[in-house]
């Protein structure tokens, strides 16, 4: 394993000193191990507040600040975070209108976070929840976990967190963070492996030319391995899965987005061959993300996820955000 | 069992995560993403730690402590879930001492709690196929007549057995169901890590 680290044990402790010494529009509660925004909570907002393992970053960290998230807890690497951190970050936000969850489909992040959630209503705190699972790569049924979560939890964090700047209350807030959720599908190809620093191996192992297509951004195996191919052949791969569970037509918003280990270079070739081949199916781009916004450590692929807009998604979308790694309009 | 017992045995758990660490990381690697024995070892490390300066009143107060301090040191799915049945465990056992049949009524709020938090049945590749049989083989010992240790053995056997049985399955729950068939011919590391829990019982139990 060869990492910048101080110790296994301490990634993610030093890395939240990092955080708080780069960002001073954010405070990290280093003892309850949560990112809030500097300045408190907004009066009157609902707030919002995200979570799930490390080595996803900027995610969700990074989406803390005007526009976006009040709070994020991070877990350990690939880890949830415990309900105690999420509750401690739940009050912090807290400010009178109720606090919205935006929950990765995983199983730890979905029982700590209903724990956190239930401790919450004890002390009188209205919370809600939405449950992000994009993942086309998993099939949906009652003999799985359900799909993963994974870019569409950027989108759901945008729009909802300009929605929640504009005022919208709770209620109101879940339902947009569902329609967005509902309206967006992932896709992701992995070329290499990550490695958890505390178990110092990687988690999986892939041939010289061999790719896992529908790789879950823990490196969780998708719905095939199968032999490298060209950008514009995996793109093909990606898009027809997410086409065929939900037919794509009109404005759509696109994300390439690197697992960590690949170069922007490689994003901008994948992001030619998704435009090309969206065009060719007569849906157009009209907003996009590319870079790294929903990494899985170092390992290098990319995850493709489109969101089929509406006006009002638009406009949300377009409404000014200032976080660490996202920032318009302000 | 009693509250000296009580604590051994959760030292005694902190100790098998500890020596199987690295055998429960790689199962879960396998069909997981890496971090059970992780998970496992800082959990009960924590747990270790908080028993350590705490005086219990009841054999339960030991159990519920434990499940407390997993809920807030584990994480994953493992933390509400270990952390749960702990927690279920200790509020049925509020006594200095509870005999093999309480335990066994201790140990079946336990599984209720697992079940009631991650809807998983016997057979879906989880924890359950290791703790479903274990509590089995200790309430048909406690109903028999057997003593502590007897029925704790044989809860560990069945642990053990549980465990072994869940290789063919296919996982239904976790991430390991992301897999599918591919889940086929692994070893559930929850399975193994509450086999380890019995295990640790039954040697504790044994050893007095």
């Amino acid at each position: 394993m060869k990492k910048l680290i101080n110790s296994p044990d301490e990634v993610l402790a030093d890395a939240l000193v990092g955080v708080a010494a780069a960002h001073p529009s954010l405070t990290v509660n280093t003892s309850d191990r949560y990112i809030v925004r500097a300045g408190g909570p907004t009066a009157g907002k609902v707030g919002l507040v995200s979570g799930g393992g490390s080595g996803h970053e900027p995610l969700h960290g990074g989406f803390v600040g005007y526009g976006m998230l009040d709070a994020a807890c991070p877990g350990e690497v690939f880890t949830s975070p415990v309900p105690d951190q999420i509750l401690a970050a739940t009050r912090a936000v807290e400010s009178g209108a109720g606090v919205l969850h935006i929950v990765k489909n995983y199983t730890g992040d979905v029982l700590n976070f209903q724990m956190a959630a239930e401790l919450a209503a004890d002390d009188g705190v209205r919370v809600e929840g939405v449950v992000v699972n994009d993942d086309v790569a998993v099939e949906n049924s009652t003999w799985t976990a359900g799909r993963r979560g994974t870019g569409a939890a950027v989108f759901v964090e945008k729009i909802v967190g300009a929605a929640a700047e504009l005022g919208a209350d709770l209620g109101t807030t879940a339902a947009l963070g569902q329609e967005v959720n509902d309206r967006s599908r992932s896709f992701g190809v992995a070329l290499t492996p990550c490695t958890v620093p505390a178990s110092g191996k990687p988690g999986f192992e892939l041939g010289e030319d061999e790719v896992e297509l529908g790789v879950g951004i823990h490196g969780e195996p998708g719905r095939a391995r199968s032999r490298l191919a060209s950008a514009k052949e995996i793109v093909g791969v990606a898009l027809d899965a997410i086409h065929a569970d939900m037919p794509l037509s009109g404005e759509v918003l696109v994300m390439v987005n690197s697992l960590g280990g690949t170069p922007l270079i490689e994003l901008y070739v994948v992001y030619a061959a998704v435009a090309e081949w969206l065009a060719g199916h007569g849906v157009w781009i009209t907003r996009n993300l590319v870079g790294n916004y929903i990494t899985s450590l170092e390992m290098a692929g990319c995850t493709i996820t489109v969101c089929r807009l509406t006006p009002q998604l638009t406009y949300l979308w377009d409404a000014p955000v200032e976080t660490p790694a996202l920032r318009w309009g302000r | 069992m009693d509250i000296d017992l009580a604590r051994t045995w959760v030292q005694a758990i902190a100790a098998a995560v500890d020596k199987h660490k690295d055998h429960l990381t790689q199962l879960d690697s396998a069909i997981g993403d890496a971090d059970h024995g992780v998970n496992m070892h800082r959990g009960f490390s924590a747990a270790t730690t908080a028993l350590t300066d705490y005086t219990p009143p009841t054999v339960g107060a030991v159990l519920v402590k434990t499940g407390t301090t997993l809920i807030s040191s584990v994480g994953g799915a493992s933390g509400p879930l270990y952390g749960s049945a702990f927690r279920a465990i200790g509020k049925a056992l509020d006594t200095p001492t509870a005999d093999t049949q309480q335990f066994a009524a201790a140990l079946a709020a336990g599984l209720a709690s697992v079940q009631q938090l991650g809807a998983a049945a016997p057979g879906d590749k989880t924890m359950i196929d290791a703790y479903a049989p274990a509590l089995a083989a200790f309430q048909q010992q406690a109903n028999s007549g057997s003593d502590f240790a007897t029925a704790a053995r044989a809860a560990a056997d069945a642990a053990e057995d549980g465990m072994r049985a869940t290789i063919p399955l296919q996982a239904r729950k976790g991430r390991a169901s992301y897999l599918g068939a591919r889940s086929i011919g692994h070893q559930d590391p929850g399975a193994t890590s509450t086999a380890l829990i019995f295990r640790a019982l039954a040697e504790t139990v044994t050893a007095r």
